[in-house]
């Protein structure tokens, strides 16, 4: 008898898009840059390779320091960013998220500092160690974070999104790792850069598949374009990666690529929760197929 | 027992041991608003909530537009091209027509998402079961906002606040006994307050009438504990289906899925660091 018009009233959001701006964009890349980093940098100071164990300790530092400043930057109260340690608050993946941020960042900023100036090896073999256990924490709990929402684009690919996020993390690490090793020490980094971008694609092809109808936002707007610039450049990074081999030139210009490629995947991902949330249509769609 | 990771949700009212009270509500009954807006304005007026806009919508009679950090009442006006109810006829000229008007408010959810995600403990449950920002504690972090299933919660940006804020249930009024402001205001008690259960049974009796009286449409939305979000604090009788007044047909507290993305990222982050162990087969060139 009452039709249902999934535009709803007057086309005004239901759920409202999120607050976040850039810099939250920016961290869901150097959460990943920085737990990937750390996880290759412990590998490789087990395995004695000394060059690639350096420079990835010091992208892991760098990424750590650029984080909870875009974190800060972002809340609307940036003095009060103490108060997310005044609790442990399991319920809240941010909360979580804030305390591994907070350790795995203490313990990469001590490990490069010593490896910087070559003092206190136990002191740098112990915080390499906690930082490269935490850092696949560190990559992949920004993805419960935004699933941990009602943005449709982000609730319904709440299996998908720590594969993506976990590969992106993988594709950078190794990327920048590529970049910055002598390539005589950077086999596993160009390993782990192919294997990162390679997974990257599948993971999100797996989400886009599941989202079905709801992963529009992927194909429209700035989304889709973040997300079609990021599967080219994956893809051209791999490709190229792949055929070049040791060569340094060609080998840094596909890293170059597979970095920009994860870059622009988290934007993809970032902009599609804004754009899911703003058409009333989504959640429609998402709890009537449910019901 | 349920699943759910909820460390605060569950602890009304046992937390407050002897404190704790009655869990209290809103029933708003849709079918008698009249779209005056006295409980805007009073909701306004009592809790000191900035002017945020005078805008021209041309949405209807509604100039306010939905609920944010500056609107904690949110009046909605629908029209429709059919008859207010069945039986009645299409009006002399044959064109039917109908108003729909809602008072929309936050749904104090008993398993309130906002609440769940909040970094840092800022949103409460109050010892009236109600949930409550409390504004020295904010930070502004914004993951409530896109939390919420309902979208009403919202960073104030005017005043460079920066803070997240919504509907008390007028906590100031009611931990003291007293009607919420909108409730008080309201001229034709479409705005009811009272303990939940006592609003339920009204709720289910009004219902009954308003459907014999031939609204085909309405429903009562929010008012079952096994729904989404295990029933709201403050639901609703609605004449027609919930996205017509821009409500979700079927909201789910995000965090009830939770352990599953945990489960989820555990997989993914296993999965980075054995992938990372095996990049060191094949040498260091």
């Amino acid at each position: 008898m009452t039709e249902r018009p999934t535009e709803g009233y007057y086309g005004r959001p239901i759920v409202k898009p999120p607050v976040w701006k850039n810099e939250v964009a920016w961290y869901l890349f150097t959460g990943g840059l920085a737990g990937g980093s750390s996880a290759l940098g412990l590998a490789a100071r087990a395995s004695g390779n000394r060059p690639l164990a350096r420079s990835t300790t010091f992208t892991a530092a760098a990424a750590l320091t650029a984080s909870p400043i875009l974190l800060i930057k972002d809340l609307g109260r940036p003095e009060r960013f103490v108060n997310m340690l005044r609790v442990v608050k399991p319920s809240s993946p941010m909360n979580v998220g804030t305390w591994i941020l907070t350790v795995a960042g203490t313990a990469a900023g001590a490990a490069a500092a010593c490896e910087a100036t070559d003092v206190l090896p136990r002191v740098r073999a112990v915080a390499q160690g906690v930082a490269g256990l935490l850092g696949p924490a560190l990559a992949t709990y920004t993805a419960v974070l935004v699933s941990d929402t009602a943005v449709p684009v982000w609730h319904e690919a709440r299996a998908e999104l720590p594969l993506v996020f976990a590969s992106g993390a993988a594709a950078s690490a190794g990327a920048a790792a590529v970049i910055l090793t002598p390539s005589d020490a950077a086999g596993p980094a160009r390993r782990m850069m192919l294997a990162g971008a390679v997974g990257e694609l599948a993971a999100t092809t797996a989400m886009e598949r599941r989202l079905g109808a709801l992963g529009e936002p992927y194909h429209r707007g700035k989304a889709g374009a973040f997300a079609r610039a990021a599967k080219a450049a994956t893809a051209a990074g791999a490709a190229l990666g792949a055929v070049s081999g040791r060569r340094r030139v060609t080998g840094r210009l596909a890293a170059g690529l597979v970095f920009g490629g994860a870059v622009a995947e988290r934007f993809a991902v970032f902009r599609a929760g804004f754009q899911s949330a703003e058409d009333p249509r989504y959640v429609v769609m998402s709890q009537r197929g449910r019901s | 027992m349920s699943a759910q990771p909820n460390v605060a949700t569950e602890a009304w009212p046992q937390s407050y041991g002897d404190e704790a009270q009655p869990r209290m509500g809103f029933f708003t009954d849709t079918s008698v608003c009249i779209g005056c807006k006295a409980c805007e304005v009073a909701c306004k007026e009592w809790n000191q909530v900035p002017e945020d806009g005078l805008l021209f919508t041309a949405q209807s009679y509604d100039n306010t537009g939905g609920l944010g950090a500056d609107t904690w009442r949110h009046v909605a006006f629908i029209e429709q091209d059919r008859p207010l109810r069945v039986g009645d006829g299409d009006g002399e000229d044959g064109d039917a027509f109908r108003w729909l008007m809602s008072s929309d408010v936050c749904k104090h959810c008993t398993h309130s998402a906002c609440l769940d995600v909040c970094p840092t403990g800022a949103i409460i449950r109050t010892e009236l079961g109600t949930v409550v920002v409390q504004e020295d504690v904010c930070n502004g972090c914004g993951y409530c906002v896109p939390a919420c299933p309902f979208g009403v919660l919202d960073k104030r940006e005017i005043e460079d606040d920066g803070r997240v804020w919504k509907c008390t249930l007028c906590y100031d009024r009611t931990r003291e006994g007293i009607t919420p402001a909108c409730a008080q205001a309201c001229p034709t008690e479409s705005i009811q307050y009272g303990p939940l259960d006592e609003l339920r049974e009204r709720a289910g009796a009004r219902l009954d009438k308003v459907v014999a009286d031939g609204f085909a449409g309405a429903r009562l939305y929010g008012e079952d504990p096994n729904d989404g979000v295990g029933g709201f604090g403050a639901f609703f009788l609605l004449l027609d289906e919930p996205e017509v007044y821009g409500l979700p047909p079927h909201p789910v507290d995000t965090t009830h899925d939770l352990p599953e993305m945990w489960r989820s990222a555990a997989v993914a982050a296993g999965a980075l660091a054995v992938g990372v162990a095996a990049c060191l087969l094949g040498g260091r060139r």
